[in-house]
């Protein structure tokens, strides 16, 4: 029996093997891209970079200290779970 | 997928789950494996978050995808600022996860596995994951207001007064007890000892490269923080094993609880950024990686369980700690079934970073879930265990004898065989001197887990490494929590002592930092220091104290959230909040009753301070047990006048005497839902 085709050589399960492998990566990709993207905001790096932005300056030793003076108030009122 | 499909899938789930909770609950005689409970937590927890949330959603809360929450009303990109709910979720979940849900699981398994994981799953699902997600909409739906704020708005001035007095309570009993632990787990180890001393000058290292190096970087230095405290824990090992060096770094029990109280007051009063915030970053690199770790451990061993699902001491002889299932087992596991610490945070930080409305059903009642599985997994470590080495390591001296042999002659006679030299060589592959006597639930933890690593990665040569690194993990974290706890505890008291003289509330002003940081760290040392001179292990007294505490908090915000539910107009759905908080009401009070006025000395703080004072003991032991029961008793005195206060309230308004007029920020329209559409 002949393979049903959607285009000139290319068996449909093939093409749609490629489209699950395609879009299962994607997928990776993404999550991952969340996954560093959370680290990234727990770890106050998106704080810094959101400040930098605000106050239009570069990344320096100085822009990091005055960063963290204006951090960590707000930190040092937050509780730890127990 | 398709409407029929969907509904196979949760019909399906729905029996694994059912037949799973059948499993460990029927099970008795042999051992189960620990995949069970794994799957009846899962499937439980997805159809309880996949229907009942759903419910909660649309029902009780209508949340409304077209409101503008603070974060995109007020967005300053410091404070508010809307943000992709994974990260939002990842942010509450590293808030939330504390070493709570790692010891209450592992203490309450002296009752067997299955009182404490059917609690985990059962009040997870029904109380803690709906207190945190209705706390957390109340406070997004009012520009990010604290739980004490909200109880002040919306029940009156007696609540916004418990609510203070309950969390700095909380705070105060939370840091005694557990710096409690870190004091049993790090005491005669000279190993530990100096992981965690080594954790000082890396988190200054850390502290330098960040700042001077490459500013803002603190991913890539906490991999660099986490390889160097890895250096250290197989540094702890040559330390350990040279006669010289281990005499430096073995600590008595009151030797290291000055060291924790004079590090208490140093992170409180002085501005030691440079070692403290790298170490709190190293500490959640840690926390997030272990607690990931272990979840892979359990699911690639799939361990089976020691302990059986029920132990004879479920009549409340437990030597762990004394009192009957009904209300200890509630009370002990807090953190992972049901948490009023996590009103705090849901009230806190989270709130201003959410984008969407309907996210918070996901960050609200999904965190809460994460936190329950985390409070699974312990119970798993613990009841990998044999149960004889679980009840010599978490037995205190008091009960079972100090001598080796003696300990484990009175373990046996219950019933669980263990002996001397099978402790002797466990303490010899885990790197300690003995294992016996150390309460507080971080080393039993640290020898489960490193019973199930050991079992995958490295066999048994490296199992020493494993309950030191397990053994770090608790302890590097449990210090971040004091240091916050203290400073949270300083900024709280000066908040209140400002209303006094107002130079105490001036939070720069050295005097009032040193004053108010040395009344903190006096009210919390206070509580270690009875905890390491108890003859019962302290934990004993602290622990169900702490579970109070924690629980009456919860009261309180569920007594807030049913408030501004019949104030919302939606009464006759009251039951969602209304029955975590009747549950509770009946633990906590009765815990409370059991705890000050029960004859039995080994429960009861003040037939104890009677049996001791009978004895001639110690007039501070017995001032102890006074100062116990005192502040138990005006913990529920207050939390019973904000009961009837919200009662009051809600008859007024539904009587019609009162308006229900809730405090919520008028609505605005969001701009994000059109932005998304486009």
């Amino acid at each position: 029996m002949t393979p049903r085709t959607c285009s000139a050589d290319t068996p449909v399960r093939e093409k749609l093997e490629a489209r699950v492998t395609k879009a299962i990566f994607a997928a990776i990709v993404r999550s991952f891209a969340v996954l560093v993207e959370a680290l990234r905001e727990i770890f106050d790096e998106s704080a810094y970079e959101r400040f930098l932005i605000r106050s239009r300056l570069q990344s320096s030793p100085d822009a990091y200290a005055i960063f963290r003076r204006e951090n960590e108030q707000a930190k040092l009122r937050r509780p730890r779970c127990c | 997928m398709p409407r029929f499909l969907r509904l196979l899938f949760w019909i399906a789930v729905s029996l694994l789950g059912a037949l799973a909770l059948a499993t460990i609950a029927l099970h008795r005689g042999e051992q189960i494996n620990a995949l069970w409970l794994v799957a009846a937590a899962v499937c439980t927890y997805a159809v309880g978050y996949r229907f009942y949330s759903s419910f909660i959603s649309a029902k009780v809360l209508a949340l409304d995808p077209l409101r503008a929450t603070p974060a995109e009303r007020l967005d300053n990109g410091r404070d508010f600022v809307p943000t992709n709910k994974w990260v939002v979720f990842g942010h509450h979940f590293a808030a939330i996860a504390g070493p709570g849900p790692l010891v209450g699981p592992v203490l309450a398994a002296q009752f067997g596995y299955l009182p404490g994981t059917l609690w985990i799953i059962a009040g997870a699902v029904l109380g803690g994951c709906v207190q945190d997600f209705v706390i957390l909409l109340f406070s997004v739906r009012r520009d990010g207001k604290s739980l004490t704020e909200m109880a002040k708005s919306e029940i009156g001035r007696v609540g916004g007064v418990v609510a203070y007095v309950a969390v700095l309570s909380i705070i105060v009993i939370l840091l005694g007890a557990v710096a409690l632990i870190v004091v049993n787990a790090l005491r005669s180890s000279p190993w530990g000892t100096f992981t965690i001393a080594m954790t000082m000058p890396i988190a200054v290292l850390m502290g330098v490269y960040l700042r001077r190096i490459r500013p803002g970087k603190v991913l890539e230095t906490s991999v660099l923080g986490f390889a160097l405290v890895l250096a250290a824990i197989v540094g702890g090992q040559w330390v350990s094993e040279t006669p010289s060096w281990a005499a430096i770094f073995t600590l008595t029990a009151p030797t290291l609880a000055v060291l924790i109280i004079i590090y208490g007051f140093a992170a409180s009063a002085l501005p030691v950024w440079l070692l403290l915030a790298p170490r709190d970053y190293l500490s959640t690199f840690v926390k997030l990686g272990t607690i990931s770790l272990l979840a892979v451990g359990i699911v690639a061993l799939r361990p089976s369980l020691h302990m059986p699902p029920l132990t004879r001491f479920a009549d409340g002889s437990g030597p762990v700690f004394a009192g009957t299932i009904f209300p200890f087992a509630f009370i002990t596991i807090a953190c992972g079934a049901i948490s009023g610490f996590h009103a705090l945070i849901a009230s806190g930080t989270t709130p201003k970073l959410i984008r969407r409305e309907p996210e918070i059903r996901f960050v609200g009642y999904g965190g809460m879930l994460a936190e329950a599985m985390v409070a699974i997994m312990a119970m798993i470590a613990a009841c990998v265990l044999q149960p004889g080495v679980y009840f010599a390591v978490n037995s205190p001296a008091g009960i079972v004898g100090q001598a080796p042999e003696a300990a484990a002659n009175t373990i046996s006679s219950w019933g669980f065989p263990v002996t001397a030299a099978q402790m002797a060589t466990l303490a010899h592959a885990v790197g300690e001197q003995t294992l016996f006597n150390r309460t507080g639930g971080a080393p039993a933890f640290a020898v489960g887990m490193a019973q199930i690593f050991s079992n995958t990665l490295g066999g048994h040569a490296v199992m020493a490494l494993w309950y030191h690194f397990a053994i770090m993990f608790e302890a590097l974290f449990i210090l971040t929590i004091i240091d916050a706890g203290t400073r949270v505890g300083r900024f709280m008291l000066q908040d209140a002592l400002g209303h006094i003289w107002k130079p105490l509330g001036r939070t720069s002003w050295y005097p009032s930092i040193l004053f108010t940081s040395a009344v903190i760290v006096a009210a919390w040392g206070n509580f270690l220091w009875q905890g390491i001179k108890d003859p019962l292990g302290g934990i004993n007294s602290l622990w169900p104290l702490f579970g109070i505490c924690n629980q009456l908090l919860a009261t309180v915000a569920l007594c807030v959230a049913t408030t501004i539910i019949i104030k919302m107009g939606r009464a006759r759905y009251l039951f969602v909040t209304l029955v975590p908080l009747c549950w509770l009401v009946a633990v906590t009070f009765t815990a409370s009753w059991h705890k000050v006025l029960d004859p039995n000395p080994r429960v009861g703080f003040l037939s104890h301070a009677r049996q001791l004072a009978a004895a001639g003991a110690n007039p501070r032991l017995i001032l102890n047990d006074r100062l116990d029961a005192a502040v138990t008793g005006v913990l529920v005195v207050m939390v019973a006048m904000i009961l009837i206060e919200s009662t009051l309230e809600c008859l007024r308004i539904i009587s019609g005497s009162k308006s229900a007029a809730t405090k919520e920020v008028p609505f605005v329209m969001t701009r994000l839902a059109v932005e998304e559409q486009a």
